[in-house]
């Protein structure tokens, strides 16, 4: 019996439905069949057209392009024609393009994020606070480079390389297309852009803010397809820099099709980072850090910290801390604004988590989720963690691109940073401590290109990020980030 | 819930009210708070989309959990009544909204507060020993607390002695803290640790463990008189501690947030966090309290818009 | 002339700070400009190279490892000792190229370029890093990091000045490299390979292989614990020569820095920091900063 004046007995509190109004995507202006070359929208030269399904419900979303060889050649001729003018336009006024297009994406910031939420399948607080804030911000932030080349300290006169050819992936499609977008023309190239095959929508919602922006005819080309267009495009000899992310399988191919065609070329890949939480770690910071790391985007992140490295002492604490953590996670219509964790990308990606995951039971790890009620249509999977997981499982070497986490453990710093290093991959890597001398020594012998300490997944247009090793070369973002798109020096695999 | 599996401190929080040397070892191996880490969280709880029955239940629960305060140098009896009156029946037009948990008024205005509520179920809570800077002797802290007790107050908020705590003499503060719960007999005790003088998230957590191990029956954020009042963050850090603290010894123990809460937003916000970071169990007025006097109005604009569809005026909402 | 017999020098490779024969005991005969026979220079394996890469990949960290100033003041060395050995750099290239005035002046340029990339040690990492202003109360810091283990096929023309001017950057950033010298050329880089050893470098960080350039390269360019391969050595080669080193080289996404068309003029080339970087990725640290 309670003391107070009101008893609730053992209170619930279910949030109410609080879905983002669909119709703010406009999905009937898609323009079906299309293609974005020199300004104009034209179909693909054989008519081929593909559907675009939403993950969450399996609906329809659009038919659109499928570009040919024919297509391809269009637009990289677009682009060829428009790279004189773009290139020798002043800095300044190429900058001011680029201010429009960010202003213009901030002013349409909603209906990019309704839009990208229903092709994609993640959560709508994720496209509204980070994929399209973040766009813009990349967009803004090479907008201010466009008039500054010559003091970004790359040698002398940088000069724009002529046509770049970009494929991106599935996973962040407005924010990868930002992240390819935003250098390459602040430097005066010109872009034939291809998104992914299941997500081209924002893409090609981004050329009516080119239209909107008045940004001159072929200075940037949207052509959609699968992976023979993207194939054909990063072949074309009338490409002058390839910038790829996506798979470190699809990235060799490429880098073995471009071999001895002097051409540049950046990859941005595969990823098995390790989330690496000593004993003295910021405990809830770091099961947060967990969560973000591998849930963020339903794991669809290249730099996601699959694999967590638990100092041994602390394993059966921080594994019941990010259990009972996970468990509240909301799993479901991505465009409820209170939803954690959305719909996987694909029913192919799908299969590819249920594959692994399964073999991570097979080999005798201990497979634990949150039990959580998945809705009837649509592709799901519900967060997962392993435990026991040996070094040698699939589940700990391969990249599984979805939100399954693997469980290891370490006695000591080298051992962390041994077992952190024992893969080909190396794009990022997370280290969890408060002692500050622990983390700089950590930090110097962790093969990644992106080191976070006491904090994971931060990405921001200033900050250089790409990887070492099989995780790709080259860097998007920061000054370093410019490197890719200009020539005044010679350049290991773009790597400079 | 096995301790180790709680944190990663291998002493048990009552052994730890032994002695100042087993104390100061619990609170100093009590894992660091990541400030950004916690505010990142703190925002993201912060972007919950409460609509419909859910803002009807918070909006309720709000109301339930609120102490309906006044604190000021200018309170009379007469202030007292009508803020009384108004937490016994916060919307004279509408039965179904319900009356706020406690009032919290200066000791000196227990009787009045008391006469007040009379058998309403509201409890009258008092602010004691030298709130808000607490920098009295202990003796007179004891005499404010009994007055109060005497004077009929069903809970009493206390503050700690945050110079002692910056100083580092932990004893002195848990000491004082135990002392005034024997002082309180059967009055429920909030403990109010001042996290804006407290500086950093670590200290919110030591001070709120310290607390807990000494008796509180609530932790309580703010005095609602320094710069800085609740935060979400901060409550966060709080929050964490009363969980973990149930799981290692059973008892469930109160949040209380206090100063700055003015609108129904803010409320919910609050409420989210106790339900998605506590848990459940926290959303009753035995272990979750809003310290706030404008709030009020704002719940009942918000509830009459739910229940009428219609925006409405502050000048339809009584005042105290 | 005397009428003392002179000793003729053994050359043998440079694999892990030891100078031993190819493990195949193969040799092949270098002549001079004149033809004449100047030496037998080791024909490297591709065991040999496997082995030259275990020993660069066991000496990378340590190298890696020591303070930039430290790694300065090694090259540094580099350059002191060889001064001192100019004069029989001198007529190691004037014998096989027949001029001994550009022979001088080529071993001058060298001895300056190890100047000049030894104070870049502590230098280059403040001019290709940064401290980035990121949205948010982070620590944000970008530096360079070298890759590991380098590949190269040093330049055929230049024997000394070339091959240094692709070696020393590769080291200031603190990679290991496996270097293949000037296939007619062979006898300057054995002998800088000598002046390393007695110049602090630790062994294993310069390892050099001397034999058929089209024998070792492809077997540099596929090696899977290669980080980075430099063809500046196949300049002049077809596109389909190269492309099959480069399609080798994607395997495990060695970062490549193609063939010029044609071999630079070695003394002319600017020097800043792209070779330094090219051999380094970016490694950028996030640290959130609050009380």
């Amino acid at each position: 019996m309670s003391r107070y004046a009101v008893d609730l007995g053992a209170p619930t509190w279910e949030y109410a439905p609080a879905p983002e109004a669909r119709d703010l995507a406009r999905l009937d202006t898609v323009p079906q069949g299309r293609l974005f070359i020199g300004g104009a929208w034209v179909e693909a030269a054989d008519g081929a057209t593909m559907p675009t399904h939403s993950p969450a419900t399996e609906e329809h979303l659009a038919d659109v392009a499928v570009a040919g060889a024919a297509d391809v050649d269009r637009a990289v001729a677009a682009a060829r024609a428009a790279f004189p003018a773009w290139s020798a336009l002043p800095g300044r006024e190429r900058g001011k393009y680029l201010f429009r297009l960010a202003r213009l994406l901030q002013e349409r910031a909603r209906e990019f994020a309704v839009l990208e939420t229903i092709d994609n399948g993640k959560p709508i607080r994720e496209t509204r606070d980070f994929d399209v804030p973040t766009a813009a911000a990349h967009l803004f932030h090479h907008a201010g480079w466009a008039d500054k080349l010559d003091w970004a300290g790359l040698g002398p006169a940088p000069r724009p390389l002529g046509v770049a050819g970009q494929v991106i992936p599935w996973n962040f499609p407005l924010l990868m297309l930002a992240w390819k977008v935003a250098p390459a023309l602040a430097t005066g190239n010109t872009v034939v852009l291809k998104p992914a095959e299941t997500t081209p929508l924002t893409a090609l919602r981004f050329a009516d803010l080119c239209a909107q922006a008045d940004l001159p005819p072929g200075v940037l080309n949207i052509i959609t397809g699968a992976g023979a267009t993207g194939a054909a495009l990063v072949r074309h000899p009338g490409v002058d820099k390839v910038a790829f992310t996506g798979s470190t399988a699809v990235g060799k191919d490429i880098q073995r099709a471009l071999a001895g065609t002097g051409r540049r070329l950046t990859l941005e890949l595969g990823g098995k980072a390790a989330n690496i939480v000593f004993a003295d770690a910021p405990l809830e910071q770091a099961v947060e850090g967990i969560v973000d790391g591998i849930f963020f985007n339903q794991g669809h992140v290249c730099c996601a910290g699959s694999r967590l490295l638990v100092e041994e002492p602390v394993h059966d604490l921080v594994v019941e801390r990010l259990r009972r953590r996970m468990a509240t996670l909301r799993l479901g219509d991505p465009l409820d604004k209170n939803t954690d964790v959305g719909a996987v990308n694909s029913a192919a990606q799908l299969a590819r988590i249920t594959e692994l995951a399964a073999a991570g039971e097979a080999e005798g790890a201990e497979r634990w989720d949150t039990g959580c009620a998945l809705p009837e249509r649509g592709h799901w999977f519900r967060p997962t963690v392993f435990t026991g997981v040996s070094q040698s499982s699939r589940i700990a070497q391969e990249e599984i691109f979805g939100p399954v986490l693997s469980v290891l453990t370490f006695r000591t710093p080298e051992e962390a940073v041994a077992k952190a290093n024992n893969t080909p991959y190396g794009l990022s890597a997370g280290i969890w401590t408060e002692k500050g001398s622990r983390i700089l020594w950590m930090a110097d012998r962790l093969r990644a290109g992106v080191v976070w300490a006491n904090t994971f997944n931060r990405f921001d247009p200033a900050s250089p990020f790409g990887g070492v090793k099989e995780s790709g070369f080259g860097r998007e973002g920061g000054r370093q980030g410019l490197a890719a798109y200009l020539s005044s020096a010679p350049s290991a695999g773009g790597a400079a | 819930m096995d301790a180790s599996l709680v944190l990663p401190v291998d002493l048990d929080p009552r052994e730890a009210a032994r002695s100042a040397g087993a104390l100061t070892r619990f609170l100093g191996a009590l894992p660091g708070v990541d400030a950004w880490g916690a505010e990142k969280r703190a925002a993201t709880l912060a972007t919950r989309s409460i609509k419909k029955d859910a803002k009807a239940f918070a909006i309720d629960l709000a109301i339930r959990t609120m102490d309906l305060t006044t604190l000021e140098g200018a309170d009379t009896p007469a202030r007292v009544r009508s803020l009384c009156a108004r937490a016994v029946r916060p919307d004279p037009t509408d039965p179904e909204v319900p009356s706020v948990a406690a009032v919290c008024v200066y000791p000196d205005l227990v009787p009045a507060a008391v006469a007040a509520v009379g058998d309403s179920g509201v409890l009258v809570a008092s602010v004691a020993t030298a709130f808000p800077s607490g920098r009295a002797s202990l003796a007179v802290k004891l005499a404010d607390t009994r007055d109060a007790v005497a004077a009929g107050a069903h809970e009493i908020d206390m503050v700690i002695d945050r110079g002692a705590f910056l100083a580092g003499d932990m004893a002195k503060v848990f000491d004082e803290i135990v002392a005034v719960k024997e002082a309180c007999g059967d009055a429920h005790l909030k403990v109010i640790l001042e996290t804006g003088e407290l500086a950093t998230y670590d200290h919110v957590r030591r001070a709120s463990w310290l607390a807990l191990i000494a008796g509180a029956d609530t932790i309580k954020t703010s005095t609602g008189k320094t710069a800085t009042n609740a935060t979400l963050p901060v409550t966060l850090v709080m929050l964490e501690a009363v969980r973990d603290f149930a799981e290692l010894t059973g008892e469930a123990r109160g949040v209380k947030v206090a100063g700055g809460i003015r609108t129904t937003k803010d409320a919910v916000r609050y409420l989210v966090m106790v339900n998605e970071v506590a848990g459940p169990g926290w959303l009753t007025p035995d272990r979750f309290r809003i310290g706030a006097s404008s709030l009020l109005t704002d719940l009942l604009l918000q509830r009459q818009k739910l229940t009428s569809g219609v925006y409405g005026s502050a000048d339809r909402v009584p005042i105290d | 002339m005397s009428d003392r017999l002179s000793v003729m020098k053994t050359y043998k490779l440079a694999i892990g700070g030891q100078f031993p024969r190819s493990e195949s005991g193969r040799s092949y005969e270098v002549v001079a400009h004149d033809g004449r026979f100047l030496a037998n220079a080791a024909r490297a394996s591709r065991k040999d190279v496997r082995d030259a890469v275990v020993a660069a990949r066991a000496a990378q960290a340590k190298w890696a490892g020591a303070t930039a100033f430290n790694r300065g003041q090694v090259l540094y060395r580099v350059a002191e000792v060889l001064e001192g050995r100019a004069q029989q750099l001198v007529d190691e290239l004037a014998a096989l190229t027949g001029d001994a005035d550009a022979a001088a002046v080529e071993v001058a340029a060298t001895v300056d370029r190890w100047v000049w990339y030894a104070g870049w040690t502590d230098k280059f990492a403040q001019v290709a890093g940064s401290v980035n202003p990121v949205a948010g109360p982070f620590f944000n810091l970008s530096a360079p990091e070298p890759l590991g283990v380098v590949g190269i096929v040093a330049p055929q023309g230049s024997a000394l000045l070339g091959l240094t001017s692709v070696v020393a950057p590769a080291l200031v950033g603190g990679n290991a490299v496996v270097v293949v010298a000037s296939e007619t050329r062979p006898l300057p880089a054995v002998t800088l390979a000598e002046v390393l050893a007695t110049s602090d470098v630790p062994g294993g960080v310069v390892n050099v292989l001397t034999g058929g350039r089209d024998e070792l390269a492809p077997v540099l360019a596929g090696h899977l614990d290669v980080d980075g391969l430099d063809l500046a050595g196949m300049a002049g080669a077809t596109v389909d020569e190269l492309a099959a080193l480069e399609v080798l080289a994607a395997e495990d996404v060695t970062r490549v820095l193609p063939a010029p068309a044609a071999e630079p003029d070695w003394t002319r080339v600017p020097h800043g920091v792209e070779r330094i970087m090219a051999w380094c990725d970016v490694k950028t640290v996030w640290h959130p900063k609050g009380t």
